[in-house]
């Protein structure tokens, strides 16, 4: 009965979001005030059914319902409570669901947080958002539904892919989820914007907070994929370049460039266009990958059940969202007048500098995760875009943006002269390199370009982030958020980078045989084969080993490297054991027994690894303080105000005098 | 239900090949020869995997292929040697470095021609609007507008 | 309008041709190489015929099949009657290569008792211990069946599970053409 109801409630939702879609969108062309007022209501009411909906799959899940098919596919009874939660989105149908699910939660925020934006731009912001979930929940009722019922009901279910019992991919997802769909908020006001034909500082202040939390969500969700990758592959390893990786990493370059190009559309009135094309890119990206992962055109490791006919019909989807935006972008985009001059030195200058380095990023991970699907319908045969390639390209891009980077923040708006950019930034200039220069030689005592030029671009940035926030004059607490949040996000990069640098150029791996008692020494630290013993836990059992590491005769910790066994039907897993420390961790994966003491090993020294995921916090964290800056709640008072005004007036609104060069 | 049940599994075999390290020992006359053959499992795609090199696979083939790198190795050969064995085998696909030819000339030089382009057209846009007469509205205008709208109720 | 605001719409386009061509494209279908080439050379040990060997060189001159199956391998057993009915019908001259059929003491049991079972259609079958003539054929995954010509060289590749319809409507053609042409 309960999956019947959240079968219900998502046809429910599904005529909700209908109603949300078309009428608010077309009462606000037609001038009838009760239809614009539907959006609110819809919203909300959607966003309910969707939660009953889910509430429902959930209970099947805790519940143990093998009579649902889903439910009897990935979970069974032995796994522990919070498994059976996060194997509701473990698989194709379930992600569906909570992609509806959050999908609506955003819908509600914006029609709840939003009652200062005007009626007719909330109408047309929140139908499109409705429109784009009439899409997923159509998707899912006609192609995956999650609530469909097995007539042999089995006694127990499969299991979840071991590989995905575990915390950080319960939360992974969702995060991630959240990021692609938030995506969606700024897509639907520039649609909003390019239907009324007006693009003003009011609007980009509107979209502002919602793409920062979006792309919050994004950094936090692709950094904790990253995470999770490192220590549950065994492989130490911490980016791919998997297309499941890339598609979530275009979303996030290009929602960079967004986030960038809304601070010149809302402080200057300049780069309309720009920043809407980029609101429309930013969204298709996450709907690309989405397309990618489930439709089976690319191998990728963590590919879903691949379904033809699920495939057209996301490729359909995709059709209409990405071909109506690009559509309506065409043939408004000209409307959008920027006004803001700038000259060749400016803020706007650098800012677009820095956004084309990001879109020319973004193409070159599209490029080379599309080229052997490019190739192959060229009829030139197979090939392999991997790894190599995308450093190849990207380091050597990311080192210029990097440059530039540090000068940004002290470069004025509207006019700046290269003399006074170098008077202020000199001193963290000088400092960075030598920095880069003397610590790598005090270190290792040798001369690697390749750090050299990682270690001055994390100096560079957070020095000259640091100079700028202290040269600002006052108080640090009386500086806004959005400065704080800058500033943190910045510093939170240069540590990502420094921590790639490093461990890529200075980690060390080996493959032993150790027998108990055995000692292994690897980068200063000597590994020792303590024991091994069984353990049996609720979903699984697995050989432990112990393994003392220690470094000149001290014993520093102790890791417990596992070798986990699901059950039949599952193939053996690897749990590392890592003892993690600021400026390195120490990583052993335990392998095989190799006669009657002895185990294989690999152990691995990784330095400044977790600066990659610290840095990743810290952006995610500016991302958030600069989302909460007072200035985005003022203007929703404020323009409470004018709403009423704005609705009445934008029918007649003529070219405003606001008009002058276009972007 | 039947076919269902057997995409679900499928996938689950899918996945099968990212678990459980596989340790081996090889031994090299020296540390060039370990670099390469490091260098070179990790630019090797494991042909049967969905997407791995041969150093993170455990399928079957990957060992083999490994094997079969490492005797070419040990033997004496070069960089070039195992790739030659390898895409002659296999075909580019094996390469996750793709070759520079013909093929992949615009997946390589794509990403500087579109650097280029974009930092040309930025160039001149910047010195269009320029040109372009300044807005009615000065700065200092919209400034006063601003601070009026914001100052409303703050 | 401005015609520089279509880019986008443009490359849209392209990009969704592109991804229709993906959705009816098998990714993980790897060409072979080898058509049009040698076949690769080896000397194996014989599974049939204990202590003598065969290698690539004894079947020049004539039209032949090679099959790379496995006793565990279960499309192997799929295609079995399949491709015995073939050779039988088309008397054609097939290797039958027994790719790494370990999992009993003694190297090949499992094989002959499978060929005892199913019959053993094959001209020869040679046994590949360690896989390494497998990947000097370039293997992905058995079963895999090569057809080479009369001088030895390698004209066609059919991955996976050989079927009826593939056997009727493309290997017997080739085959036919293959034996009509010079030696």
């Amino acid at each position: 009965m309960i999956p019947e109801i959240g079968h219900f409630a998502l046809v429910l939702a599904l005529s909700v979001a209908l109603v949300q879609g078309v009428f608010p969108l077309w009462g606000s062309f037609t001038g009838k005030l009760q239809w614009i007022s539907m959006a609110r209501p819809a919203a909300f009411a959607q966003l309910f059914f969707l939660v009953i909906s889910f509430a429902c799959l959930l209970y099947a899940f805790v519940s143990d319902d093998f009579s649902v098919l889903y439910v009897a596919s990935n979970s069974n009874t032995q796994m522990p409570t919070i498994f059976k939660v996060s194997a509701l989105w473990g698989a194709h149908e379930g992600s569906l669901l909570l992609w509806a699910m959050v999908l609506a939660g955003w819908g509600a925020a914006v029609a709840f947080f939003g009652k200062g934006i005007p009626s007719l731009m909330l109408a047309r912001v929140l139908s499109i958002m409705g429109l784009i979930c009439v899409g997923f929940m159509l998707f899912m009722l006609m192609t995956s539904n999650p609530f469909e019922r097995l007539v042999n009901i089995p006694l127990q279910g499969r299991q979840l892919n071991p590989l995905l019992q575990d915390i950080g991919l319960a939360i992974h997802p969702p995060l991630l989820y959240m990021g692609y769909v938030g995506m969606s908020v700024a897509f639907s006001f520039a649609m909003a914007a390019m239907m009324g034909g007006k693009l003003d500082a009011a609007w980009a202040r509107w979209a502002r907070p919602w793409t920062n939390f979006a792309w919050v969500c994004l950094t936090f969700g692709i950094a904790l994929g990253s995470w999770w990758a490192y220590y549950e592959l065994g492989w130490g390893g911490w980016w791919f370049w998997d297309p499941v990786e890339n598609a979530s990493l275009m979303p996030w370059i290009v929602g960079t460039a967004l986030i960038h190009s809304l601070a010149v559309t809302e402080k200057r009135a300049s780069f309309k266009v720009w920043t809407v094309l980029l609101a429309i890119l930013a969204f298709s990206l996450s709907l690309l990958g989405t397309f990618l992962v489930r439709s089976g055109v690319l191998t990728s490791v963590h590919s879903f059940a691949s379904d033809p006919a699920r495939g057209l019909f996301i490729l359909i989807f995709l059709l209409v969202v990405i071909g109506s935006s690009l559509l309506l972008f065409a043939f408004r985009a000209h409307k959008l007048k920027s006004t803001g001059t700038f000259s060749l030195i400016s803020r706007e200058s650098g800012l677009l500098v820095n956004n084309v380095i990001l879109m020319v990023m973004a193409a070159t991970v599209l490029l080379g995760t599309l080229y052997p699907l490019i190739i192959d319908a060229l009829g030139s045969g197979k090939i392999s875009v991997g790894p190599p390639y995308f450093n190849a390209i990207i380091v050597p891009l990311a080192l210029v943006l990097f440059f530039v980077m540090g000068f940004g923040f002290y470069l004025r708006w509207k006019k700046d002269s290269i003399e006074r950019v170098l008077r202020k930034t000199w001193i963290p200039l000088a400092a960075a390199l030598l920095i880069a220069l003397i610590v790598p030689w005090l270190m290792t005592s040798e001369f690697n370009i390749k750090t050299i030029l990682g270690l001055f671009a994390g100096s560079w940035i957070s020095l000259s982030a640091l100079m700028w926030i202290l040269s600002l004059g006052s108080s640090p607490f009386k500086l806004p958020l959005a400065t704080w949040g800058s500033v943190i996000a910045h510093i939170g990069m240069a540590i990502t980078v420094v921590g790639i640098t490093v461990v890529s150029l200075y980690d060390s791996e080996k493959d032993v045989r150790l027998e108990q008692g055995q000692s292994y020494e690897l980068a200063g630290y000597t590994y020792t084969f303590k024991n091994i013993e069984s353990i049996k836990v609720d979903n699984y059992s697995a050989n432990r080993a112990t393994m003392d590491v220690s470094q000149n005769g001290k014993l520093i910790t102790t890791v417990y490297p596992e070798k986990r066994d699901y059950g039949p039907g599952a193939m053996p897993m690897t749990e590392a054991g890592i003892d993690a420390g600021f400026t390195r961790d120490l990583f052993v994966a335990l392998g095989e027994q190799l006669g009657n003491n002895a185990w294989s090993f690999r152990l691995y020294h990784k330095p400044f690894v977790r600066w990659i995921w610290l840095g990743g916090i810290l952006m995610g964290l500016g991302g958030l303080l600069a989302a909460f800056d007072k200035r985005y709640r003022r203007v929703r008072r404020r323009s409470l105000q004018v709403s009423q005004r704005d609705t009445q007036s934008e029918q007649t609104t003529k070219p405003s005098s606001l008009s002058g060069a276009s972007a | 239900m039947i076919p269902r049940l057997f995409i679900i599994a499928f996938t689950l075999l899918l996945f099968a090949s990212a678990q459980a390290v596989k340790i081996e020992f090889h031994s090299f006359e020296n540390k060039q020869q370990e670099k390469l053959y490091l260098q070179l499992i990790a630019e090797l795609r494991c042909v049967k995997c969905q997407n791995q090199n041969l150093a993170e696979s455990n399928a079957e083939l990957a060992k083999d292929m490994r094997d079969k790198a490492y005797q070419i190795i040990i033997s004496g050969g070069t960089r070039d040697d195992v790739i030659k064995y390898m895409t002659d085998r296999y075909g580019e696909f094996v390469l996750y470095r793709p070759r520079f030819g013909l093929k992949t000339i615009l997946l390589w030089v794509g990403p500087a021609v579109f650097l280029l382009l974009s930092l040309m057209f930025l160039i001149k846009l910047i010195k269009k609007q320029q040109k372009e007469p300044v807005a009615p509205l000065s700065e200092r205008d919209r400034e006063s507008v601003r601070k009026l709208l914001d100052s409303k109720d703050t | 309008m401005n015609k520089k605001f279509f880019i986008p719409l443009i490359a849209f386009a392209a990009l969704a041709g592109l991804m229709l061509f993906g959705l009816s494209n098998d990714p993980k279908l790897i060409p072979s190489p080898f058509i049009g080439k040698p076949a690769p050379e080896f000397n194996l040990p014989r599974l049939d015929k204990p202590g003598e060997t065969l290698s690539v060189d004894d079947m020049k001159g004539k039209v032949w099949i090679l099959n790379l199956w496995a006793s565990w391998c279960v499309s192997c057993r799929a295609e079995h009657r399949v491709l015995s009915d073939l050779i039988a019908k088309e008397k054609i001259p097939t290797v039958g290569l027994n790719y790494k059929d370990y999992g009993t003491e003694d190297y090949g049991d499992a094989a002959k008792q499978w060929l005892d079972t199913l019959g053993n259609p094959y001209y020869a079958v040679v046994i590949d211990k360690d896989g390494m003539a497998g990947i000097d054929w370039g293997v992905v995954g058995v079963p895999e069946t090569f057809i080479m010509d009369k001088k030895g060289i390698v004209r066609y590749k059919f991955t996976g599970p050989v079927y009826q319809e593939a056997v009727d409507k493309t290997l017997i053609p080739l085959l036919e053409k293959l034996r009509k042409e010079e030696g």
